[in-house]
């Protein structure tokens, strides 16, 4: 398919649109001089993925998205932003001295898996028949064939939960501990 | 309809402009009516006569006024605030109310759309209203706001897994996460789910009530202690935008409650062909009724304190929510 007949779909400009609109914010997220301001572009950023994966028929993965990255994660990093130290205007302490290596790293891995996935699909299109990927056939894979990997992934988050408790936990002291007992 | 308008709403923007038109007109009048109920009911409640003179009986004009007062006040904004974030932050929270209307049943094909994940929609884009509290605490570069802005946060956050868990039940005896699945299933089933779903219904409704910062939960707004909290700097349309705004939630959380639990456009004994004309009817009735005991609550209960609040929803709605989705399930295997 040549570029000229690609961009004819309207569809596709929308998802150009979409695209350029989470590359746009995903490098003012790096580049903002104001840490609440990165956070808020990096919703711009997850939204605009969400968007995509709309546009993929995916349903359930962009809402997921939107509820997990948008609702718990950023809302979470707001939290401890505003809760530490958030300054309203610029902050010249944000900008790091070291960027040739993140920089041509993000592009090196950009590279690998466009080729990768290019390499591995080129024009073919996957799953296209329009409608939308159904919840009860994720549902059923994840608790069917893939039930194992589930059940590791959500044990191993269920030690993240018991490490970050112990971490948060203040230890007391003997004696702090003998006075509390004493209370 | 003749075939001249069935084609043109057969057109996906013309729907769409309508759709958005109808939400647009709905929802300050949802505010107006909702807010007038919450002034007359607690002026009742408090023996007053609440607003009296605007429009001659009763004061019905009361609110009219108020949103024509918003709009000539003055647009303003603190000098040390950041432009931008203060001024899309209440636009950012209407649209979380808005996009909620999407999925709402009014009726047997009456939804503006009807998702395959309904609910779980519901659930993540009501959580974009968060980000707007949050930006409006922090864009006031005021320390009140910002107070009000962390305790709103830390109060979402907490609520949203009851409030999410708490449909769970529902959506497992359903078998579906579509919205007007839901009430297809309890009208196949014959009951609203409210009767086995009872533990489900109040954690809903307690979560609900936090989500949407009202007392007992209104802790981010907190008049003696913080002003206003999030909305302390705001004023004219933009305050306008988040008082329609807690009003229009106050109906989708009740809207979906009902969906969810009370039968939604449903009630025992009313035919099909009838519903198609009475389901809106039955579905605002209901939620008239869980807005009216959320009004009740409010001029009822003090307000609890940032621990309590924190503790109820970790110690205790979290785990009893689990404990129903576990029951529930098993019931469902059983029988």
């Amino acid at each position: 398919m040549t570029f000229s007949a690609w961009i004819s779909e309207p569809i596709n400009w929308i998802f150009l649109l979409v695209g350029l609109v989470v590359l746009a914010s995903g490098f003012r997220v790096v580049t903002a001089k104001n840490v609440v301001h990165a956070a808020l572009l990096l919703v711009a950023a997850l939204a605009g993925t969400a968007g995509l994966f709309l546009m993929l028929a995916a349903e359930f993965v962009a809402w997921v998205l939107v509820l997990v990255y948008i609702g718990a994660v950023i809302v979470l990093f707001l939290f401890g932003i505003m809760i530490t130290r958030a300054p309203t205007g610029q902050d010249e302490g944000l900008d790091s001295e070291k960027k040739v290596v993140p920089a041509l790293l993000s592009v090196g891995v950009f590279v690998l898996m466009a080729w990768g996935s290019i390499d591995a699909f080129g024009t073919t299109l996957v799953g296209a028949t329009g409608d939308p990927i159904s919840t009860e056939l994720i549902g059923e894979s994840l608790l069917g064939r893939f039930v194992i990997p589930f059940e590791v992934v959500s044990f191993v988050l269920l030690a993240a939960l018991i490490g970050s408790i112990t971490l948060a936990r203040k230890d007391l002291t003997p004696i702090e501990e003998e006075e509390g007992r004493r209370v | 309809m003749t075939g001249f308008a069935t084609d043109l709403f057969a057109n996906f923007w013309v729907s769409l402009a309508a759709k958005l038109a109808l939400v647009a007109t709905m929802i300050p009048l949802i505010g107006m009516v909702i807010g007038f109920a919450e002034m007359k009911l607690s002026a009742k409640m408090q023996s007053r006569i609440g607003p009296y003179f605007a429009g001659g009986r009763w004061g019905w004009a009361q609110l009219i006024a108020d949103g024509v007062k918003f709009f000539q006040k003055e647009d303003l904004i603190p000098e040390d605030a950041d432009r931008p974030v203060f001024k899309s932050a209440p636009i950012l929270v209407l649209v979380g109310t808005v996009a909620l209307f999407v999925v709402i049943p009014f009726g047997p094909g009456l939804i503006f759309r009807d998702l395959s994940v309904g609910i779980f929609y519901a659930l993540a884009i009501s959580s974009i209203s968060t980000i707007g509290v949050l930006m409006a605490g922090w864009s006031s570069a005021n320390k009140y706001s910002l107070m009000g802005g962390l305790r709103a946060a830390g109060q979402l956050i907490a609520y949203e897994l009851p409030l999410v868990l708490a449909v769970v039940g529902s959506v497992i005896m359903a078998g579906t996460l579509s919205m007007s699945g839901i009430v297809e299933a309890q009208i196949a089933a014959g009951y609203p789910f409210v009767i086995l779903q009872v533990v489900g219904f109040a954690i809903f409704m307690i979560a609900a009530l936090a989500e949407l910062t009202r007392i007992p939960f209104d802790m981010p707004i907190a008049e003696s202690e913080l002003v206003m909290g999030y909305l302390t700097e705001y004023s004219g349309f933009r305050f306008l935008f988040f008082f329609l705004a807690e009003f229009a939630n106050m109906f989708t959380m009740s809207a979906i409650a009902v969906t969810l639990f009370l039968g939604g456009y449903w009630l025992p004994g009313i035919p099909e062909s009838v519903l198609v004309f009475a389901g809106p009817v039955i579905l605002i009735g209901k939620v008239a009724i869980l807005s009216f005991v959320m009004i009740w609550f409010r001029w009822t209960f003090p307000r609890f304190r940032e621990d309590q609040l924190q503790t109820l929803a970790w110690k205790w709605l979290i785990p009893i929510a689990l404990a129903n989705i576990v029951i529930t399930a098993i019931f469902k295997v059983l029988f």
